[in-house]
């Protein structure tokens, strides 16, 4: 594990604002942080920063307890992000990665890649106020990487983008991935949490309610759905449907039927196959698992209860 | 600064042309003492007051000075006819001669010698020596104390509050421009909060030094360059001081009697100058000017972290520009009175010190006075600096809460 978070406590007055929660980040992963607003999520970013320290629990990484240098090989790129208005960009962008220790020569070399590689060379020399939302977004984003962090927290890291930058960031997200980052990955598009995220990690009210592999989660919370494309008749089937199935939708078109089953425990797919196939012809069987975002609710839902 | 000096005597040197004045003196008696120069010309006028109006307006003079034949028989009245309002200048220096010649009319009509006049006029002077313990003698002045101690405490006053403000507006732009939290997260809040302290504090001093510099560089060429204006314009401060004319450069003799001042009156101030013990005034000057705004510029900063914008600041300046207003206010009661139980008091509390005490120094302030309230003033700025602490911490990280006193009460018992 690259990171790990053990039985983290913090207390403000009057309020828990995480109890007892753990993570563990592993090596070359996108790790999804979860979690409705005001779960917590902000918090615990904030304590893997030394932003603030918990009140209980302990912090590991790279498999030893956590130091304060471990923060030139963290970068974070927090929701509510700005930069100096009055600072020149390429001025501010070597000043915050020389924050992160980089040497100035090497802060600039580092900079004018990264500046060449997202097109914004010709920003060097204009002021911060001058460039739009979606550029300072760019200079924030080439900030946080500058210094190779081993593990870079990104708290909804799209926001403020349009669908091309979007494209751009992801893929030089997975390409972080790839050189041996770990990323946390903060947000509530869970269109792009099923896209990426290896891991994931659901927190509400303070507590750690889902955990684990983006796959296996899923599997767990399928509900054993299978949807069906046949030719026949509708009502025919529907007649003579078994006790184990039942019809969730169905829609025509075509000539042939698509339609969702559900699978009582107990029974597998192959009764679903059989009963079919024993009046009608089948031409197509997938199973259908949850969206991420049906787990989401489904689960704060039920904790939340 | 040097401009505040240069400025006005640049002004006043520029834009003036010769004016000339008609002078119509049924008397007789004034016109030859008006005398010309560049500024100013008296020419005679026709005798008659009608025509002399008349040639007013055709010959474009600047003024018509008409001096009727007095009822009684001393003359003390005159009219300035112009197209415009005559100038305080010229009215004042004609002011100035014809009073001047009236009384020494009066004075030969009653048979005094205008010397023996001149050595009535008497001045008083007391000398004030200070003597301490070991019956050490010095001569001090009250005037000369006074000027140095508010001199350096309403410098040390605007210091504070110029670059104490400046700290809260970079602590409130680092909040609401949302880069804190990414600096936070390769600094920690305590190295960024007394980073800012001390980087304004050296940019206050760089430009103070600045000025000092400029200011002694410009006032100095100024002087060079400027001499003779400058003799007369001082001259025409000296004789306004001796209740004469104000015109810059009229050589007027006046009854300087001010002027000059016994000899050993200048020896005594000279005295008293050398007397002042600069080495001790200077090493307190800077160590109050340094820890009063460090102890303050906590606070403002502070101040600066508990809130969202500018404007929600008033609530929270108040305690801080109290006690700064109440030592700057009482400033002027203490110099009157630098040794009281109240002047004692205000020196020693670390809030008042940097200011009260500074006014006090220049008039002798024993060793362990100075001593503890310097030592009071480093804990208060520890005290203020672990306050502000606190609450920084806190507040930069806080958006959109209506912050009140009890909110920041319980920041300061956060754990870290």
């Amino acid at each position: 594990m690259l990171f790990e978070a053990k039985q983290i406590v913090k207390r403000y007055s009057g309020h828990t604002a995480l109890d007892g929660v753990s993570i563990a980040v592993p090596e070359q992963s996108i790790f999804g942080l979860l979690g409705p607003n005001g779960a917590g999520k902000t918090s615990l970013i904030r304590i893997i920063n030394q932003i603030t320290g918990p009140d209980e629990g302990e912090l590991f990484f790279e498999g030893r307890k956590m130091q304060q240098s471990d923060i030139y090989r963290i970068g974070y790129l927090p929701e509510e992000r700005g930069l100096y208005k009055k600072m020149k960009v390429g001025e501010q962008a070597v000043y915050l990665a020389q924050l992160k220790g980089l040497s100035k020569a090497d802060a600039i070399r580092e900079l004018k890649v990264w500046f060449e590689k997202f097109d914004i060379s010709n920003w060097w020399d204009k002021k911060v106020e001058e460039l739009s939302k979606g550029m300072q977004q760019k200079v924030q984003f080439i900030v946080t990487i500058i210094h190779k962090p081993k593990l870079l927290i990104f708290d909804e890291p799209f926001s403020g983008f349009d669908p091309i930058n979007v494209q751009l960031l992801k893929k030089e997200i997975l390409n972080l991935r790839k050189q041996g980052a770990s990323i946390i990955f903060s947000t509530h598009n869970m269109a792009s949490v099923e896209e990426i995220c290896d891991h994931i990690s659901l927190i509400n009210q303070s507590k750690t309610i889902l955990e684990g592999k983006v796959e296996t989660i899923k599997n767990q919370f399928k509900a054993n759905i299978y949807e069906v494309e046949w030719l026949g008749q509708f009502e025919q089937m529907k007649s003579n449907l078994p006790s184990f199935l039942k019809v969730l939708d169905d829609s025509h078109s075509n000539g042939s039927n698509k339609t969702k089953f559900q699978i009582e425990k107990g029974s597998k797919p192959n009764d679903l196959m059989k009963f079919l196939l024993a009046d009608f012809e089948v031409l197509g069987l997938k199973e259908i698992l949850p969206s991420m975002d049906e787990i989401f609710i489904q689960s704060v839902n039920a904790s939340s209860k | 600064m040097a401009s505040i000096w240069i400025v006005p005597i640049y002004l006043s040197s520029i834009g003036q042309e010769t004016k000339i004045i008609s002078v119509l003196d049924e008397t007789g008696v004034f016109f030859d003492h008006f005398t010309d120069d560049e500024t100013m010309q008296f020419v005679q006028a026709v005798p008659q007051l009608k025509a002399a109006k008349e040639n007013l307006n055709k010959m474009g003079n600047y003024a018509l000075l008409y001096i009727p034949k007095p009822d009684l028989h001393v003359p003390n009245t005159a009219i300035i006819y112009s197209e415009k309002q005559a100038s305080l200048d010229v009215k004042n220096y004609i002011k100035g001669i014809m009073k001047k010649e009236i009384e020494a009319q009066k004075l030969a009509l009653h048979g005094i010698d205008p010397e023996l006049l001149l050595s009535i006029k008497t001045n008083v002077f007391i000398s004030s020596i200070k003597v301490d313990g070991s019956g050490k003698e010095e001569k001090s002045s009250a005037e000369i104390s006074m000027a140095v101690g508010m001199f350096s405490s309403i410098l040390i006053y605007f210091f504070i509050f110029l670059f104490g403000a400046q700290v809260m507006r970079g602590v409130i732009e680092e909040k609401t421009s949302r880069i804190i939290e990414v600096v936070i997260s390769s600094v920690k809040p305590f190295q960024l909060m007394m980073g800012k302290i001390i980087g304004i504090a050296l940019v206050g001093f760089t430009q103070f030094m600045l000025w000092v510099i400029l200011t002694s560089t410009l006032i100095f060429g100024f002087q060079y360059v400027y001499q003779d204006d400058l003799k007369a314009f001082q001259n025409s401060q000296i004789t306004e001081t001796a209740g004469q004319g104000l015109f810059p450069t009229a050589p007027v003799e006046t009854e300087n009697a001010e002027v000059q001042a016994p000899d050993e009156n200048i020896g005594f101030f000279i005295d008293a100058l050398l007397a002042i013990d600069y080495a001790v005034i200077l090493g307190s000057f800077l160590f109050y000017f340094l820890g009063g705004y460090l102890l303050y510029a906590a606070l403002f900063a502070a101040v600066g972290s508990a809130v969202d914008s500018e404007a929600d600041t008033h609530q929270f300046m108040m305690p801080i520009t109290i006690p700064l207003i109440l030592s700057i206010v009482m400033a002027q009661f203490i110099i009157t009175n630098p040794h009281g139980p109240v002047a004692f008091w205000m020196s020693m509390f670390p809030l008042t010190s940097p200011i009260i005490m500074m006014i006090r120094i220049p008039f002798g302030v024993p060793y362990w006075e100075i001593l503890t309230s310097g030592i009071l003033l480093i804990i208060g700025f520890i005290f203020t600096t672990w306050l502000a602490s606190k609450i920084y911490r806190t507040g930069i990280l806080m958006y959109g809460k209506k912050v009140n006193y009890k909110e920041l009460w319980k920041w300061l018992f956060y754990k870290a």
